[in-house]
C-alpha cells in the first residue's frame, strides 16, 4: 500500500517502477526474502535426487495446487473479491488439455497456455455478470458455478468430447507421460520439472503483476472501492481482469492436474475441490502468495490427516512403550479414519486459533520478533 | 516433510520388528480406497466392515500363522485422491493387491495404472460392466454382479412368461442406465425391436421424469423398465400409479431400498413390482435364523459393534471379504502377485456366506465377472417376497 501513497503525492507525473525516492533503501538482490526464495528453490529441484517415485508425484501433485491457490489468491487475496466456483476453472483447463491431447492430437506441453488462456475467457466473461454482486452475493454466485460444472460435463449434447460420466483417460496407448526431447528421464520425474517450471514462471509473473500499476490498482480496489474509483481507476475492468488472470492461473494448475493424474472426470472437480482450494489459501495466508506452497501442502496433506494422524500415534506409542495398549493395528486405523472428519475440522481450527492470518501471518510475526530480539 | 518422513519410518520399523517378532507367518499387505469422508461416504461402512473382517481372519487364524494387513485409504470419492491414494499403497507401502475399492469413476481412473504396474486390482465395489474385461485389463476384477447380468435377467424372464409385452424404458443417461439398457436388449435377443415401444432417457439433472411416464401410458405399453436411481425410481412409481398406469413393473436393484424408494414412492403404488437380489436382505426374517445370518451377526456384534445390521452394506462388506480370503486361503503361502491373480482368477464354485441360497462364485482366466446370478423377488405387502429358481447368466 505504502507504493501507492509513494507514487503519487510526490511526483504524479511518473510511474511507479521508474520513480524511487532518493531515501529508499536500495533494494539488495541478496535480501533475506530472495535467500529464502532461492532455498526453497533448490530444495524443490533436488526433490527427485533424494526421493521416490511416489514422493516426487506427491509434490507434483503439491505444485498443481500451489498454482492452483496462488490463482485464487490473485483474486481474493489481491482484489478482495470472493470466489467458491475455482474448481470450475481448475476443470476448464483439465478438460481442455484433456480433449485437445485425446481427440486433437496436440502436444500435451502446448495445452497448458491454451487451458489458461480459455479459462482466461471462461474467467473475464463470467466476471461481467458476477460484477454487480459483492461479497457473500458473489460467493453465492460462483458456489453456483461449482456445483454446476460436473453436472454440466456430464450432459449428453458434449459427450463426444466430454466422454460424459467416463471421463477421458489420457496417454491411453503409451500410459506415461511421453518425454520430450529424447531425455532419458523417468516419466514422473519428467512431469515433476515440468510442473515446476510452470510454477516458477506463473509464480513470477504473479509477483510482477501484483508489483505493477495493475496489481496496485487490484490491491487499491480491496482496500478501498470508493478511494479508487475516486482515483480514476476503472472498477469493471480492474475488477474483471483480476477474474481472468486468476482463472487463467487456476486453469493451468487444473491443464497441469489432467497431466499428472492422466485421467480427467466429472467427480473429480466438485464443489469440496473448490473449498479445498479456499482451505489451502486460507492456510496459506489470504493476500500473501509466497503461501502457495503452504497452501498446496496443506492441500494435499489435510485430507490425509487421520492416516497421518493414525502414523504418528502409532510413533508415540513405539516410542513411549505403550503399543500394548493400544488396538491392534487394523482396527486402530479403522478408528481413525472413522474419525477422520472430525480431526480435520479439529486440525482446522487449531490453525486458525494459532495463526489466524494463515503461515504468512505467522511467519510474519515471528520474523518481526526475532527481528526485534536482535536489534 | 523430510522430518515427518523419517519419523514414519521410524514408526514403520517399530511396527515391523513388533509384527516380526509376535507373528513366525509372513503378513500380506492389502490396500483399499473407499469414501470414508465427502457425500458417498455412506459407503464406507463397506470398508469399514472388510477392516473388522480382516482383524476377524486375523484373530481366527484363517490363513494359519500367516496374517493379514490391511490398509484402508481415504479418497473422498474423488478420481484424483484416488490415483494418489492408489500410488501410495501400491508405491510405498508395496501392498500386494488393492481389494474392494470403490466407484466407478475413482476405479476407472486407477484402471490403467494397475494393469501397467500388474497389481492385482480385485473384486471393486461396483457393478459396471468393464470390470470385467480379461484380455485388456487381465489384472482387474468386479464382485457385485454386473449390470447389464441384472438387465439380462429381466429380458430372459419377459421372454419367458409375457413374449407379447409392449415394453416400456426409462434409463439414466450414463455408463450405468446404459449398462442395465444393454443387457435388457440382450436378453430379449431378436425380440428386443419388436418388443420395446417407447426408450426414453432422463439426465441427472432433471427435476422430475413424469413427461416421461405419461408418454409412456400413451404408448400403449404394458411393461415398464425402470432403470433409475432412488429419487427418479420413487418419482416414476409414484408418477404411474398417479395417472393409473399398472404396467408389469420390473425395477432395476440400484433402487430395490424399502426404506428409500419404495415407502416415499407408496407401498400400494408398489405392489407386484419386480426386482431382483443376490445377497440376503439383512431386514428380511426369512434369514433370523440361517448360521450364516447368525455368523455374521456375531461377527458385527464382536468386530464392528457400531456397523449398521440393516444395511446391505455391511452385509456386503462381509461376503466380498470371504471371497478375499478364500483366495489367499488357496494361494497357500505364495503370496506373489501372479499367483494370487491366477487364484482369482480360478474360483470354482465357491459358497460365499450370505450370498442368496443357491448362488456360487465362479471366474476362470476369461470369466472375470464373479457373482453373475440373481434371482428374482416381487413386492408383496411391505417387503420384497423372492420366487423362481435362481436365474444365473454365467457365460459359457
Amino acid at each position: 500500500m505504502t507504493d501507492i501513497a509513494h507514487t503519487d503525492h510526490r511526483n504524479p507525473g511518473l510511474t511507479a517502477p521508474a520513480y524511487r525516492p532518493a531515501d529508499a533503501p536500495r533494494r539488495r538482490l541478496l535480501s533475506g526474502g530472495n535467500i529464502v526464495t532461492l532455498l526453497v528453490l533448490a530444495l524443490l529441484i533436488s526433490i527427485p535426487i533424494y526421493s521416490k517415485g511416489f514422493f516426487v508425484f506427491q509434490m507434483t501433485q503439491m505444485l498443481v495446487y500451489a498454482i492452483a491457490v496462488l490463482g485464487l489468491n490473485l483474486l481474493t487475496g489481491i482484489n478482495g473479491q470472493f470466489s467458491l466456483g475455482h474448481s470450475a476453472f481448475y476443470a476448464i483447463g483439465a478438460y481442455t488439455c484433456a480433449i485437445l491431447v485425446e481427440l486433437g492430437g496436440v502436444n500435451y506441453m502446448l495445452t497448458i497456455p491454451i487451458a489458461g488462456i480459455v479459462a482466461f475467457g471462461f474467467g473475464f466473461l463470467f466476471a461481467f455478470p458476477a460484477l454487480r454482486l459483492e461479497g457473500l452475493y458473489l460467493a453465492l454466485a460462483t458456489f453456483a458455478l461449482a456445483v454446476a460444472t460436473p453436472q454440466l460435463l456430464k450432459l449428453h449434447a458434449i459427450e463426444q468430447w466430454t466422454g460424459g460420466v467416463q471421463g477421458i483417460v489420457m496417454f491411453q496407448d503409451t500410459f506415461d507421460v511421453p518425454v520430450p526431447f529424447g531425455l532419458d528421464m523417468d516419466p514422473g520425474v519428467w512431469t515433476f520439472y515440468l510442473t515446476l517450471f510452470v510454477f516458477a514462471v506463473v509464480y513470477v509473473l504473479a509477483m510482477a503483476l501484483v508489483k505493477s500499476r495493475t496489481g496496485r490498482a487490484m490491491m487499491a480496489i480491496r482496500d478501498n472501492p470508493i478511494a479508487a474509483r475516486s482515483m480514476g481507476i476503472s472498477l469493471p475492468y480492474y475488477k474483471a481482469t483480476a477474474f481472468g488472470v486468476s482463472a487463467l492461473v487456476t486453469g493451468i494448475a487444473g491443464a497441469l492436474n489432467a497431466i499428472v493424474i492422466k485421467f480427467v472426470a466429472p467427480d473429480s472437480f466438485t464443489f469440496f475441490f473448490a473449498i479445498l482450494i479456499l482451505v489451502g489459501m486460507v492456510i496459506g495466508g489470504v493476500g500473501w502468495l509466497q503461501g502457495c506452497l503452504i497452501g498446496g501442502l496443506a492441500m494435499l496433506y489435510l485430507p490425509n490427516i487421520a492416516e497421518i494422524f493414525d502414523n504418528v500415534v502409532l510413533w508415540f506409542a513405539g516410542l513411549f512403550g505403550f503399543a500394548d495398549l493400544l488396538p491392534s493395528g487394523n482396527a486402530l486405523q479403522q478408528q481413525f479414519i472413522r474419525l477422520s472428519g472430525v480431526i480435520y475440522g479439529v486440525i482446522l481450527v487449531l490453525f486458525i486459533y494459532v495463526a489466524p492470518s494463515g503461515a504468512g501471518g505467522l511467519i510474519r510475526a515471528i520474523v518481526s520478533r526475532v527481528k526485534r530480539l536482535t536489534s | 516433510m523430510e522430518l515427518m518422513r523419517t519419523k514414519l519410518m521410524a514408526a514403520c520399523a517399530v511396527l515391523a520388528i513388533s509384527t516380526t517378532a509376535a507373528a513366525a507367518g509372513t503378513t500380506v499387505k492389502i490396500g483399499s480406497t473407499n469414501a470414508y469422508s465427502g457425500p458417498a461416504s455412506a459407503y464406507g461402512q463397506i470398508g469399514q466392515t472388510s477392516a473388522a473382517c480382516f482383524n476377524w481372519a486375523n484373530d481366527n487364524k484363517i490363513l494359519g500363522e500367516d496374517t493379514i494387513e490391511f490398509i484402508p485409504l481415504d479418497d473422498g470419492y474423488s478420481p484424483p485422491k484416488t490415483v494418489e491414494q492408489t500410488r501410495k499403497l501400491v508405491e510405498r507401502d508395496e501392498v500386494v493387491l488393492t481389494f474392494q475399492q470403490l466407484g466407478t469413476p475413482t476405479n476407472s481412473a486407477i484402471h490403467k495404472y494397475m494393469n501397467a504396474k500388474k497389481v492385482p486390482h480385485l473384486f471393486l465395489a461396483t457393478g459396471a460392466s468393464k470390470w470385467g474385461d480379461p484380455e485388456n485389463f487381465p489384472w482387474t476384477m468386479g464382485w457385485q454382479p454386473p449390470y447389464p447380468t441384472e438387465g439380462e435377467i429381466y429380458g430372459k424372464y419377459l421372454i419367458a412368461n409375457k413374449p407379447d409385452a409392449k415394453v416400456a424404458i426409462l434409463y439414466q443417461n450414463d455408463d450405468y442406465g446404459k449398462d442395465y439398457l444393454n443387457g435388457f436388449k440382450k436378453g430379449l435377443g431378436d425380440k428386443a425391436d419388436e418388443m420395446i415401444v417407447a426408450e426414453t432417457p432422463y439426465e441427472v439433472a432433471d427435476p422430475t421424469v413424469d413427461s416421461a411416464i405419461i408418454s409412456f401410458k400413451s404408448s400403449g405399453a404394458d411393461t415398464f423398465f425402470n432403470i433409475a436411481t432412488p429419487k427418479f425410481a420413487a418419482q416414476a412409481i409414484r408418477k404411474a400409479d398417479e395417472i393409473g398406469w399398472k404396467p408389469l413393473h420390473f425395477l432395476n436393484s440400484v433402487s430395490n431400498s424399502v426404506g428409500a424408494v419404495l415407502k416415499p414412492a407408496g407401498l400400494e403404488a408398489s405392489q407386484d413390482i419386480i426386482s431382483s437380489g443376490y445377497l440376503m436382505d439383512p431386514t428380511d426374517p426369512e434369514w433370523q435364523d440361517h448360521p450364516e445370518f447368525k455368523d455374521w451377526l456375531a461377527f458385527m456384534d464382536k468386530y464392528y459393534p457400531d456397523g449398521d445390521k440393516t444395511s446391505s452394506f455391511t452385509v456386503l462388506g462381509w461376503a466380498s471379504c470371504q471371497t478375499m480370503l478364500d483366495v489367499l486361503k488357496r494361494a497357500e503361502g505364495d503370496y506373489s502377485r501372479d499367483n494370487i491373480m491366477e487364484k482369482a482368477a480360478s474360483i470354482h464354485e465357491l459358497r460365499v456366506p450370505l450370498l442368496l441360497p443357491g448362488i456360487l462364485i465362479d471366474t476362470s482366466p476369461t470369466d472375470y465377472y464373479p457373482i453373475e446370478a440373481e434371482q428374482l423377488m416381487r413386492f408383496t405387502g411391505e417387503g420384497w417376497e423372492r420366487f423362481g429358481d435362481i436365474i444365473s447368466a454365467e457365460s459359457e
